[in-house]
């Protein structure tokens, strides 16, 4: 099937859908959009079913050339777009036509941008999903788990020229804050902490370190002390924030082991790790706690 | 009266359920019952479950249920549990290992550690039949218990970059074998050459929750007839 034809690859451009579920059992883990809202958008513009297939593209880089008509759309990162050399908006649908060249540049902030076509990216279903998890091997164009490569072509079908679609500008994040915030149900093992302990992670500031990625996203800062009773290993849900022996936070992402044995002190909210997964190493947030009443109220307004 | 099961908040849509403080056959009676239970009331409303040593993560689809039905059914789950008869035949697996320094190269610390002979370690491997009581961390990986507690070992201080794929290996009183190359933190004692997961196979998992093990040592040619591969031999990076 012919499709877009990877030129460059970027950094890293993974196929990526709602993710994989129902095989944690068997240490499967979810995979799936990082950012769901960027994701959620990106498929809206091109009028794609909410789980249809996106590539995710780290930090930038990825180039294109399109061996069909369709639609594309992309959100997320500001990266600068072009088809043909001319500068195109995010956020927003375009036609392409064979022969175009899709050129996707570097992002200036956030970092994961979303590349939707109309009717979705045609890549095999493994296990009911075709995210990509590198880890796993799982997933992908030929359900290997491989990032794209140069020379690949991701098939997809001839799409029908629509009216331009655009994301309202208050649904359009800004990823620039100073210090993201990031709201956290308290949970797990959180009981066992000692409040000093607990106060002070919630009125520390942490910095994502370099060591971040699908799997987690890993904090330096204040370290927390951890408590002292043994513990089994257990399941580990999307967002938990885990602390291991040195006392510095790793919030557990999309990517995560489904099994782990240190404390945890709860989970970010699914809304908030869109937000996440914008950001670079580097990067300062700080931790708000709130309780599951609250937070279901929030959850059940997930796209 | 016992504070389990206890159920707790671990995010916005899912919750654990723990079900005793130590890992026991009741209790994987009981995490097996309450998973076929709740697959079959709420499969709409479920996303996922992890079961676990004495624990089982549900995560629940939060825009078609929410915490307190969820809570409300999984209480009514656990309490029509009543002992299930054990599965008729629980399956035997018995699995070969290349024990040998060249395929283990922590089997000195391991030794070292309990003040054992490297033949000792290796005897006491085999010696135990073990449980298989989850599958996680990666596809095919299956945390065996209990490993006899004269060759129990913390995990490395640093963990290697990169286990071979095969790798039996040993943390505190858990044992497990590697289903593919990966970074691990756990001792290694040996190589196994069975393929443990496939993804085009059914079941997938060589091993299930449940599933009862054994493991006995074959020759390095052995190894080698059996598919074991010549590279994995030697210190890993």
């Amino acid at each position: 099937m012919d499709g877009l034809k990877v030129i460059k690859p970027g950094i890293q451009s993974l196929i990526q859908d709602l993710g994989r579920y129902g095989y944690h059992s068997l240490g499967i883990t979810s995979g799936g959009a990082m950012d769901k809202h960027a994701y959620y958008w990106a498929n809206q513009l091109c009028g794609n079913d909410q789980s249809a297939s996106c590539i995710e593209i780290l930090v930038g880089g990825l180039q294109l050339q399109a061996q069909i008509a369709t639609q594309i759309a992309i959100t997320g990162a500001q990266v600068s777009v072009t088809i043909n050399g001319k500068p195109i908006a995010l956020w927003c649908n375009h036609s392409v036509q064979p022969g175009d060249h899709i050129a996707i540049g570097y992002a200036s902030a956030g970092c994961r941008a979303y590349l939707a076509v109309a009717g979705g990216i045609q890549a095999p279903l493994i296990l009911g999903s075709t995210s990509t998890v590198v880890r796993e091997g799982l997933g992908g164009l030929n359900g290997d788990g491989k990032p794209l490569q140069q020379g690949d072509i991701v098939p997809c079908q001839t799409g029908k020229a629509t009216t331009q679609q655009r994301t309202p500008q208050q649904q359009i994040p800004s990823y620039d804050s100073q210090i993201t915030e990031l709201r956290m149900v308290l949970g797990y093992q959180q009981s066992q902490f000692s409040p000093s302990q607990l106060k002070l992670f919630f009125e520390s500031i942490y910095t994502i370190s370099q060591n971040s990625d699908r799997m987690g996203y890993r904090l330096s800062g204040q370290a927390i002390v951890l408590p002292q009773s043994a513990m089994l290993s257990e399941g580990i849900c999307l967002g938990a924030v885990q602390l291991p022996a040195d006392g510095q936070p790793i919030i557990l992402l999309n990517d995560r082991q489904t099994i782990g044995g240190y404390p945890k002190l709860g989970s970010v909210l699914s809304q908030d790790i869109d937000k996440l997964a914008q950001l670079m190493p580097g990067r300062k947030l700080r931790f708000v706690a709130m309780g599951i009443k609250e937070a279901s109220v929030i959850a059940s307004t997930v796209k | 009266m016992s504070q389990y099961p206890k159920l707790v908040t671990a995010s916005e849509n899912s919750v654990i359920i723990y079900f005793s403080e130590q890992p026991s056959a009741t209790t994987s009676n009981k995490i097996a019952y309450v998973v076929e239970t709740l697959k079959n009331q709420l499969s709409n409303q479920l996303i996922d479950l992890v079961p676990c040593y004495a624990s089982l993560l549900v995560i629940y689809n939060s825009t078609t249920s929410n915490y307190q039905r969820i809570e409300a059914q999984i209480h009514s789950a656990i309490d029509s549990w009543q002992p299930q008869p054990d599965k008729q035949t629980v399956r035997h697996i018995q699995l070969p290992v290349y024990y040998s320094r060249e395929s283990g190269p922590d089997l000195e610390r391991v030794a070292d550690h309990n003040g054992l002979s490297i033949e000792q370690v290796i005897a006491t491997h085999q010696q135990t039949q073990y449980t298989a009581y989850a599958l996680g961390f990666a596809p095919g990986f299956a945390y065996l218990g209990e490993l006899n507690s004269t060759i129990a070992t913390p995990r490395l201080a640093t963990p290697r970059y990169r286990v071979p794929v095969g790798a039996v290996a040993i943390a505190d009183r858990q044992t497990a074998i590697y289903p593919a190359p990966s970074p691990g933190g756990w001792n290694l004692i040996g190589l196994c050459p069975t393929p443990l997961f496939n993804i085009n196979r059914q079941p997938s998992s060589v091993i299930q929750v449940g599933d009862s093990l054994s493991f006995k040592a074959i020759s390095r040619e052995q190894f080698l007839q059996l598919g074991g591969c010549e590279s994995d031999l030697g210190e890993q990076p």
